[in-house]
C-alpha cells in the first residue's frame, strides 16, 4: 500500500449559484461534493456510485482538477494537484486521464480518429515524428478493437461503442497511471457496455493503472470494482471493500440502492424484500442538516439532525457514515 | 464484434480506393475538405471563374492597347465597341476605353474583397475566439470595446483615417476591413461560446491542451463553417461599400475606377448607352454570384458531417 498514490482529503467544489438579489445578486454556494475523502491505490479500481446530481462526475473532474476544488487536496504522488499553477498542472496530466459519458459529444466532430487519438502524443511527446504517432496511435487502435484503417473516419461514422473506444485509446495512449471513468458505459446498449467494460478491465491489468470508475450502475459496479465509494448530495456515505458492501451494506442508503437492483429471476424478484425510499433527492443548495440523507432515511431519530454522522469503521476496510448502523 | 467497420462508403465514390491506397496514412481536415470540395461542381466551377476573372483582371491589361486613364481624343464621347480603333467594348463618355477601364475596375474590387475582407476575417476570428473562450474579464473588455467601435459611425471613421494618414490606397483597405470585423468577432464569439462547454473541449484540456492550443486546434475548425459563410457574405458587403467610398471621393481616385464606381457612372448615362452599365454590372454580379456558391461549397467541405 503506498501511501501517496492519490489522496483526496476533505474535498469540497463548492458553485456559486444566485438566488435572489436584483443589482448586486446574492450568491448561495451549491454543495456538489463536500468534503470527500478516499484513497487510490496503484492498480485499484474504486466504484463511485449514487443517484443522478450527487456530485459523481464532480468528484471526478476535481480529482483531474478540471474543476477547481474549492478547499481540501487531492494529492498525486505526494504533490498536492490543487496548489499546482496551469504549466505544472499540464504536466501533471500526463498521467491522469478521463473517459467521458458520452462518447460522441467528447469527440471533436472535425477530427479523424487518428488525430483524436495522436492528440495526447501532440501534446506530450512533441518530439515524435509523424510517422511514429501513426504507428503508436495504429497499436492503439488495434489495442482497444478498432481497425487501423479507420484511422481518417471522423466521430459521427463510429457507432457509439466505437466512439467509446476512440475515447479509451485517446485516454490511453499516454500509458496514465490514473484513469477516471465517468460514466463511460451508461450512454450504451448493454452488450456494447459489457465489451467495453471488459476492455477497461483489460487494459488496467496489462497497463497496471488504476482507475475511478464512475457510475450509476450497481451491476457494472460490482463487476469491475475493488473497492465502493457510496455518494450522497456530495458527501461519502460507505466506502468498502466490494464484497464487504455488497454482501452486508450497513449504511440505509446503500441498502436501499442495493435492494433496487432488479434480480433476473421473476420469483426472487417479487419474493425480495425492497427498502423503498420515499420522497426526492434534496436541492445541493439546502441540503438538510447533520446527515443529509435523513429527510429520505427509514431510521432517522432526533440525533440525525443534529449531527453530521462522521465517517466510522464497520469492519475491516469497511466505513460507513450512519448514527445507526448497528442498531 | 459488434461494431464491425463499415466498409463501403457510398456517398464518397473515391473512399474506398483511397482507403486501400494510403490505408493507414493520415490526412487532415484540409486534404479531406479539398477533396469534397472538388466533388462538388458548382463550388468548383465558381472557383475557376473566380481565378479565371482575377487573372485576366490582372494581366489583360498588358495586352489592352489602351490604358484605363488615356482618353482617345478622336472620340471624345460614348462610342460602341469598334474594332478598327481597337476598343472592342467601346468607350465611356469621355473616350475612355471601357475594356481597359473594366480590367482596372476588376483589379481594385477583387483587391478590396479580398483584402479587406481577409483583415476582417483575422482580427474577427482571433478577437471573438478569445473572447468567447477565456471568458471573464477579457471577453468583458474586448466585446466592451466592440460596442464601443459599432457607435463610431463608420464614415467618420474613415474621413479621420484619410485625414491623419492621407489618401492611400491601401489605407482604406485596412479602414474597411477594420470596421468589418465588428460583426465577425461577435458571431464567432456567440459559436464559441456554445463550443466551451463541449465535452470535446474538456476532453483536449484533459489531453495536456493549453488555452492557445485547443483554440486553434479545436475552436477555430468548428467555428470555420460559421464563419466562412459570413466572409461570403462580407466580400459583396465590403465591394459594394467601395464603391459608395469611391462615389463620395474617399475611396479610389479618378481615374482609377473600380466596378462599384464604373456603375455609378454607367448609371447616369443608362438611357443613352447601356453599355456602360450593364458591362460592370454583369461582371459585378458574376463575381458575387461565384463567392457565394464557392462560400457554400466550403462550408459543405468544411463540415465533415455533410459528406
Amino acid at each position: 500500500m503506498s501511501e501517496s498514490f492519490l489522496q483526496v482529503r476533505d474535498l469540497k467544489v463548492h458553485f456559486p449559484v444566485r438566488t435572489g438579489g436584483i443589482l448586486i445578486g446574492q450568491y448561495s454556494p451549491l454543495k456538489a461534493v463536500d468534503g470527500v475523502s478516499f484513497d487510490l491505490n496503484p492498480g485499484e479500481t474504486l466504484g463511485v456510485v449514487g443517484e443522478s446530481g450527487c456530485g459523481k462526475s464532480t468528484l471526478g473532474r476535481a480529482v483531474l482538477q478540471l474543476i477547481g476544488a474549492t478547499d481540501g487536496t487531492v494529492s498525486w504522488l505526494g504533490t498536492d494537484l490543487t496548489s499546482l499553477d496551469k504549466k505544472e498542472l499540464i504536466a501533471a496530466r500526463e498521467n491522469l486521464q478521463i473517459v467521458f459519458q458520452d462518447p460522441l459529444a467528447s469527440l471533436d466532430p472535425r477530427m479523424t480518429a487518428g488525430d483524436i487519438i495522436a492528440e495526447p502524443l501532440r501534446n506530450y511527446r512533441p518530439a515524435m515524428t509523424k510517422a511514429e504517432r501513426r504507428k503508436m496511435v495504429a497499436g492503439m487502435m488495434e489495442r482497444v478493437g478498432l481497425l487501423p484503417r479507420m484511422i481518417n473516419r471522423y466521430p459521427h461514422e463510429f457507432s457509439g461503442g466505437q466512439c467509446q473506444r476512440i475515447g479509451i485509446a485517446r485516454a490511453m495512449i499516454l500509458h496514465p497511471k490514473l484513469v477516471v471513468c465517468d460514466e463511460p458505459v451508461s450512454a450504451l446498449d448493454v452488450s456494447i457496455q459489457a465489451q467495453v467494460v471488459n476492455l477497461l478491465m483489460d487494459l488496467q491489468r496489462d497497463l497496471g493503472l488504476s482507475l475511478l470508475f464512475i457510475s450509476h450502475d450497481l451491476a457494472i459496479v460490482r463487476h469491475i470494482s475493488h473497492r465502493v465509494l457510496v455518494l450522497y448530495l456530495g458527501r461519502v456515505m460507505e466506502l468498502a471493500d466490494k464484497a464487504s458492501i455488497y454482501a452486508t451494506p450497513h449504511h440505509p442508503y446503500t441498502q436501499a440502492l442495493l435492494s433496487a437492483v432488479p434480480i433476473p429471476d421473476p420469483v426472487k424478484e417479487r419474493a425480495k424484500e425492497r427498502v423503498l425510499l420515499t420522497g426526492d433527492i434534496p436541492s445541493p443548495l439546502y441540503p438538510p442538516s447533520g446527515c443529509v440523507f435523513r429527510t429520505r432515511c427509514p431510521r432517522a431519530t432526533a440525533i440525525c439532525a443534529d449531527e453530521v454522522p462522521q465517517l466510522e469503521q464497520a469492519g475491516a476496510g469497511h466505513d460507513v457514515a450512519c448514527h445507526h448502523w448497528n442498531t | 464484434m459488434s461494431d464491425a467497420p463499415v466498409t463501403s462508403n457510398l456517398r464518397v465514390p473515391h473512399s474506398d480506393a483511397l482507403d486501400k491506397a494510403a490505408d493507414v496514412e493520415g490526412r487532415s481536415l484540409w486534404q479531406d475538405a479539398f477533396r469534397r470540395m472538388q466533388a462538388n461542381r458548382a463550388a468548383m466551377a465558381s472557383a475557376i471563374m473566380l481565378i479565371v476573372l482575377a487573372v485576366v483582371c490582372f494581366v489583360g491589361p498588358l495586352f489592352v492597347p489602351w490604358t484605363y486613364e488615356e482618353i482617345d481624343w478622336d472620340l471624345l464621347e460614348a462610342t460602341p465597341p469598334n474594332f478598327e480603333l481597337k476598343h472592342y467594348l467601346g468607350t465611356d463618355s469621355l473616350g475612355r476605353d471601357m475594356l481597359a477601364r473594366l480590367l482596372q475596375g476588376g483589379q481594385v474590387s477583387f483587391m478590396v474583397g479580398i483584402l479587406a475582407t481577409s483583415v476582417a476575417l483575422v482580427i474577427g476570428v482571433t478577437v471573438g475566439a478569445m473572447a468567447g473562450f477565456i471568458g471573464g474579464r477579457v471577453d468583458q473588455f474586448l466585446m466592451r470595446f466592440v460596442d464601443v467601435m459599432y457607435a463610431v459611425p463608420l464614415m467618420f471613421f474613415i474621413i479621420i483615417l484619410m485625414v491623419v494618414f492621407g489618401r492611400n490606397f491601401y489605407l482604406m483597405f485596412l479602414a474597411i476591413g477594420f470596421v468589418e470585423w465588428l460583426t465577425m468577432s461577435r458571431i464567432v464569439r456567440g459559436q464559441t461560446l456554445t463550443l466551451r462547454n463541449k465535452e470535446f473541449i474538456e476532453a483536449a484540456r484533459a489531453s495536456g491542451g493549453s488555452t492557445t492550443s485547443i483554440i486553434i486546434r479545436h475552436i477555430i475548425p468548428n467555428v470555420l463553417g460559421v464563419v466562412i459563410v459570413y466572409v461570403t457574405l462580407t466580400i459583396p458587403q465590403v465591394i459594394l461599400l467601395e464603391s459608395f467610398l469611391s462615389f463620395l471621393g474617399l475611396g479610389v481616385q479618378a481615374p482609377m475606377t473600380s466596378w462599384g464606381a464604373l456603375i455609378a457612372e454607367g448609371a447616369q448615362e443608362m438611357e443613352i448607352t447601356p453599355r456602360t452599365l450593364i458591362l460592370p454590372a454583369v461582371c459585378l454580379s458574376t463575381t458575387l454570384f461565384c463567392f457565394n456558391f464557392l462560400g457554400d461549397g466550403l462550408r459543405d467541405a468544411l463540415d465533415p458531417k455533410d459528406r
